[in-house]
């Protein structure tokens, strides 16, 4: 069978979806950002909620985050976009409101307005990417960097002692009342991208039955901060994030 | 037998990170000789074995390729 | 129906926030404005217009939540005092760079740092220059009586959608703290339909909506820059405010604003039954600054005392304003001491007339 045969629509299982505009990605080669972001898109679109959703970008990396989701978006200041969507969403309740924020912006800058949107149960999906650095300013100690991870702030590795911990900040969320759905996900192979979709569906599923805030982790790689490969970046993620991080579930509604 | 499938990739936008080329079960992607306009080197099909699992495109950072697979 | 009350600044303030027609309050207690969200709170206006208040975490959060709603083209509002306000002000340049309409109410205690809970005007300069980081304007309206605090609610909206640009109150704690007759202006209704810079969802056929303050391109944002400037001169043509006491015959004249210019107002009446003929300007814009008016007035007279409840910063506004015309000087209180009209009689005499 001739190859032009298969490529017709009616054969076509799998495109970039129109969620996603047609802007070439700033990030670089290998980056999981354009995946994370695809990813969401892909669920936007099977929800059939693109009129519906308000969503709102960080700073760091992702601060352009709005020229690729094509869906009404506000640039929040670092770390204020869960105050930004809990803006939205007391205004516009019944649309769909996430915010996308990198470590940086989740997990040091943003931590209280993270964790008392967290804890209020804003109804709003909040997209948590951890690569452990600060890619955009250049490959900087975050507060998710591991013990002895060099970094351009910390270039002996992280020292514990005098540069504090790693800040799970996901496991610290689910502590909170506010969370209806806490999960880790990856999305670097085909299996962890295909589950981190259904997680992040399952989020904006909750997210019109009101129950509180649907917090979604992508432990994610920054080839060019950690000075890797894309695909040597996505080996070390696993032989040496996941261990600290651990993928999966780690608070879900009770049935 | 499996079905065939098919995929086309967007060499302009493709960055060439190799990320698509182990997720492939078949070993049908490889990266081209050739460098696109931005001067990466970008993902190419080099045999014949694709059975539009999508796994290539699901995991791909700059959403450049599209999947076909025959109906049976 | 317009409806007579003996009303505190605070509370006949946030009831006029919700007969404005406000979606949105977000705040943070802080003296001496905490009184604006417990008012609220205990008002529950969500049951009279649907209009929803929520505490913040932080003013910072506040001012944050005040952006995400105002981008959705809803009327949002937050009141705080000095200290609050300047955790504000990283949010505020972020709402004046992204065109965002909003109502920031600051009932001025007095600084720097923590200071005192007393009243004070020393965030002038914070108020009407920026205060925040970039090249941004802020609408400031300085109410001198409860009245003004309602009237100026309304006023406040009007002008920051008109404009799209955030609108301060600037207030004190004297204003916010006393009581007074008011006269509440009836409901009106909350804004039915979003703006087409609002993001409310992408429409079908329409480019989605993007709401921020970020330019990378330096061509860009210099474009962003004269848009702004530009929108600033169309505000200082249109919107000046200000009103002027017996100024006809003056041969000195008081500038004053807020609740000193009520304190400067007896002072000219003191010193009008001692026969020095004086008159008083209050600026109700202090941006934009009725410099225009100022000018003119500053022809006619010998000289112009400045009164503030700060060691003088609406004064610099004055002297630009009058431009060498006539002498300038500046009276001020602080650390939430408040002048009396003897010490600012006083200080005209001393200053101008050599008495």
């Amino acid at each position: 069978m001739a190859e032009k045969d298969i490529i017709n629509p009616e054969n076509l299982v799998y495109e970039k979806t129109k969620v996603m505009t047609d802007k070439v990605l700033h990030y670089c080669p290998g980056c999981g950002h354009g995946t994370a972001h695809r990813l969401l898109a892909d669920v936007i679109d099977e929800l059939g909620i693109q009129g519906y959703t308000i969503g709102v970008a960080p700073v760091g990396c992702s601060v352009l985050a709005y020229y690729y989701f094509d869906v009404d978006m506000q640039e929040a200041a670092h770390g204020r976009a869960p105050a930004v969507a809990t803006g939205i969403k007391r205004v516009l309740p019944e649309k769909y409101v996430f915010t996308y924020q990198g470590d940086g912006d989740l997990a040091a800058i943003g931590t209280a307005e993270t964790i008392h949107a967290c804890n209020r149960g804003e109804n709003i999906l909040m997209v948590f990417i951890n690569n452990g650095i600060y890619g955009m300013t250049g490959g900087q100690m975050a507060p998710t960097t591991l013990p002895g991870m060099k970094s351009s702030t910390s270039p002996r590795g992280r020292d514990v002692r005098t540069m504090g911990n790693p800040l799970k900040m996901t496991e610290l969320v689910a502590q909170l009342e506010g969370t209806y759905y806490v999960t880790r996900q990856s999305v670097h192979t085909p299996a962890n991208a295909r589950k981190a979709k259904r997680a992040l569906k399952k989020a904006l599923e909750y997210q019109k039955l009101n129950k509180g805030t649907c917090f979604v982790e992508i432990v994610s790689n920054c080839p060019s901060g950690w000075k890797m490969t894309p695909v040597e970046s996505n080996k070390w993620m696993e032989e040496h994030m996941f261990p600290f991080y651990p993928l999966g579930d780690i608070k879900v509604p009770e049935k | 037998m499996a079905r065939k499938g098919d995929v086309v990739i967007e060499i302009e936008k493709c960055k060439g990170c190799e990320v698509c080329l182990s997720a492939c079960p078949n070993q049908v992607l490889a990266l081209s000789n050739e460098v696109n306009s931005k001067g990466y080197h970008y993902a190419v099909k080099v045999n014949a074995e694709c059975i539009g699992c999508a796994n290539c495109a699901i995991v791909c950072p700059d959403a450049v390729i599209t999947v076909y697979r025959e109906k049976k | 129906m317009k409806e007579l009350r003996l009303m505190k600044g605070n509370e006949a303030l946030a009831e006029a926030a919700i007969r404005a027609g406000a979606d949105a309050y977000f705040g943070y207690p802080i003296t001496p404005q905490s009184e604006v969200i417990e008012y609220l709170m205990r008002e529950n206006p969500v049951d009279r217009t649907g209009m929803q208040v929520l505490q913040a975490e932080s003013e910072v959060a506040a001012i944050n939540m005040v952006y995400g709603a105002a981008g959705c083209g809803k009327r949002a509002i937050t009141s705080s005092s000095s200290p609050g306000i300047s955790l504000k002000m990283e949010g505020i340049s972020y709402l004046a760079g992204a065109e965002l309409p909003c109502v920031i109410v600051n009932v001025v205690r007095a600084g720097p740092g923590l200071g005192t809970i007393q009243p004070s005007q020393s965030d002038y300069f914070q108020a009407v220059k920026g205060g925040g980081h970039g090249d941004y304007k802020l609408i400031v309206l300085a109410p001198a009586t409860v009245q003004e605090s309602v009237d100026f609610v309304r006023l406040a909206f009007d002008l920051a959608f008109k404009y799209r640009n955030p609108v301060m109150i600037l207030s004190d704690g004297i204003i916010g703290q006393m009581m007074e007759k008011v006269e509440l202006f009836e409901q009106q209704p909350r804004i039915a339909e979003a703006e087409e810079w609002a993001t409310v969802g992408k429409k079908p056929g329409k480019d989605s909506v993007i709401v921020t303050s970020l330019q990378l391109q330096s061509e860009e944002q210099e474009k962003v820059n004269l848009r702004l400037q530009a929108k600033y001169r169309e505000v200082e043509k249109n919107e000046v405010r200000f009103e002027t006491y017996q100024c006809e015959d003056a041969e000195y004249l008081f500038v004053a604003f807020g609740s000193c210019a009520r304190i400067t107002r007896k002072a000219m009446e003191m010193a009008r039954n001692k026969g020095i003929r004086v008159g008083l300007m209050r600026p109700q814009t202090l941006y934009p600054f009725p410099a225009e008016e100022l000018h003119r007035l500053a022809g006619q007279v010998r000289g112009i005392l400045t009164v503030e409840m700060n060691a003088g910063q609406m004064v610099e506004d004055v002297r630009l304003a009058v431009n060498g015309v006539t002498g300038v000087g500046h009276f001020g209180r602080f650390g939430g001491m408040i002048p009396s009209p003897d010490e600012i009689l006083n200080a005209l005499e001393k200053q101008f007339i050599g008495g």
